[in-house]
């Protein structure tokens, strides 16, 4: 199986708080992992780690490496600029921007960095991402109208649009169902199967049964550890540590 | 209302007094328009509306006309807003997100200490430095090349609207500045990620947020430089030349209601008093609309940023 995060030992502090211990994992090519745990386990830190997110925030700073093919994401060689080109985000609140329409919203991220593409080149783009993010047939007929006007559901499947509109190879997404009702976040985990043939994804969730349902692996973090790392149906059968077990069986988080 | 219960006494004595003092403030602005439009109505009167559009100024025929005034208080602040305005985003831009936090504060503080200076004092500086430099290395050169244009046509003497824009740029510049920040400050740190997470530089992020943003909330604050700039007086007075005629050349000496105001009040009678009570009038109306829109347009802002997009 190709690898396409090797994480080796990764730590990272906000100022002198320590937020991760040492994870060690891969993310396998054309996957979807998930990166479970209860509340304040690290799991968001670590996945802003992935496409440096976290390069705005004062006083945060990480130890260990995080290989993309090979290279430390944290190196000096790699600009952040193009390593986000290639490491895609979707947040946990569908952020669309308010002035722009629903065309627009998908179409920002291909006139960033100077590119120049023709109009009917962005326009195929715009259509083939909507049409990737199931939302093509819902909005086809209301491009014009601004990205807010959608409903919350359909806001995410906005963002994911405009995400994969940029063409990245690695799909981060941070608890992206948490704020849409059951219908939407049926929908969305849909769209993660069907994503995934193409690009590596890694979702945050902290709902197990989602985890369960979306995964091909799962990662288990608390308290900013990697507690477990497997396929999904083991991990929730038949967990090697009594954490994960005692997680999973409603324990506790 | 004493019966509200629990209430201390005292307590609503302190609360019947600062209702009155509130009241005070209120009266006296009443007060203010009411004596205003009571001593302006000799010229308003005589001259009506031709008033707004009379360019004469004559106190020997007892002519009067607030057009030169008007024009040169309008162009001035219209100067101040067109220099300021870059100057001030792009300062708050540096402060807030570029600069070093060692270099935030004091950066910050200075800009806003700017306000703090009395306006003579700008008035001063203006005609000790600002007046000779502008007109030697900007005014000269520009009429010398490019005099054909009816904007810059010389000659220049130095004290000029230019002039007056350019100081009151400055002077306004620590309010637009302060009110840019707090807008910028709006803007929900899941936009910025947005843009960054597309693979957008810093450059690009402020860009689409402050577009997607900001331009309500910078137009409000340059609406509220702008109620600064023209009710300026001191330091307009000043450097403008104090000549009331319109010269359509930013260059040339013009003169704004403010500085009319000040200069003649004190040796006028009759009709002219009453006439630049008028213009006292025509000024306290268009700072409180702009003032008034100003508010309007941030407090609108405040409300859809706080609705949380």
């Amino acid at each position: 199986m190709e690898i396409v995060f090797d994480i080796r030992d990764l730590s990272s502090w906000f100022g002198d708080h320590q937020i991760l211990k040492k994870i060690r994992m891969q993310i396998a090519k054309n996957s979807v992992t998930s990166v479970m745990g209860p509340s304040g386990c690290g799991k968001s830190t670590f996945i802003r780690c992935l496409n440096r997110m976290h390069d705005m925030t004062p006083g945060f700073r990480t130890e260990g490496e995080i290989l993309l093919d090979g290279v430390n994401v944290y190196s000096e060689r790699i600009d952040p600029v193009y390593l986000r080109r290639r490491v895609g985000m979707v947040f946990q609140q569908p952020n669309p921007f308010p002035r722009m329409s629903v065309f627009e919203n998908v179409a920002v991220g291909l006139r960033l960095n100077g590119r120049n593409m023709s109009k009917a080149d962005i326009a195929e783009v715009v259509e083939r991402s909507l049409t990737m993010a199931a939302l093509w047939n819902e909005v086809k007929d209301h491009l014009s109208q601004p990205g807010m006007s959608l409903s919350g559901g359909q806001q995410q499947r906005l963002c994911i649009a405009r995400a994969l509109a940029v063409a990245p190879e690695v799909l981060l997404m941070d608890e992206p169902c948490s704020a849409l009702d059951p219908m939407s976040t049926a929908k969305i985990e849909e769209l993660i199967e069907d994503l995934s043939e193409k690009y590596t994804i890694a979702v945050v969730t902290h709902n197990m049964q989602q985890a369960a349902r979306i995964s091909d692996n799962v990662a288990f973090f608390l308290m900013g550890e990697l507690i477990e790392m497997d396929k999904s149906g083991k991990i929730f059968t038949n967990p090697s540590d009594k954490r994960t077990e005692q997680y999973i069986t409603g324990r506790f988080g | 209302m004493a019966t509200r219960s629990g209430r201390n006494p005292k307590d609503l004595a302190f609360e019947k007094a600062s209702a009155f003092f509130a009241f005070v403030v209120l009266f006296l602005a009443a007060l203010l328009f009411a004596v205003l439009l009571r001593e302006s109505l000799p010229a308003l009167r005589k001259f009506g509306a031709r008033f707004l559009v009379s360019g004469t100024w004559d106190p020997v025929a007892d002519q009067f006309g607030a057009l030169p005034f008007i024009y040169g208080t309008l162009v001035s602040s219209f100067l101040a807003i067109l220099i300021a305005v870059p100057l001030s985003v792009g300062a708050a831009i540096f402060i807030d997100e570029f600069a070093p936090p060692w270099l935030k504060k004091p950066v910050s503080f200075l800009a806003e200490l700017l306000a703090a200076i009395p306006s003579v004092i700008y008035g001063l500086w203006g005609i000790f430095i600002l007046v000779p430099v502008l007109r030697d290395y900007l005014m000269k050169p520009v009429t010398k090349y490019l005099g054909w244009i009816p904007l810059f046509k010389g000659p220049a003497y130095g004290p000029s609207v230019l002039a007056a824009g350019v100081l009151l740029s400055i002077m306004i510049v620590p309010f637009i500045l302060s009110v840019s920040r707090e807008v910028l400050a709006t803007v929900p740190q899941r936009q910025k990620e947005a843009v960054l997470s597309l693979g957008g530089t810093r450059w690009e992020m402020l860009r689409i947020v402050i577009g997607q943003h900001c331009i309500p909330g910078i137009f409000g604050a340059t609406v509220l430089g702008l109620g600064r700039a023209l009710g300026e007086t001191m330091a307009v007075t000043m450097v403008i030349g104090n000549r009331p005629e319109i010269f359509l050349s930013v260059f040339q000496q013009g003169y704004s209601m403010a500085a009319v105001i000040a200069n003649e009040f004190n040796e006028a009678g009759g009709i002219q008093l009453s006439s630049l009570i008028l213009i006292g009038l025509l000024l306290f109306l268009v700072t409180f609309v702009v003032n008034l829109a100003a508010k309007w347009i941030l407090s609108k802002m405040v409300a859809h940023a706080s609705r949380g997009i």
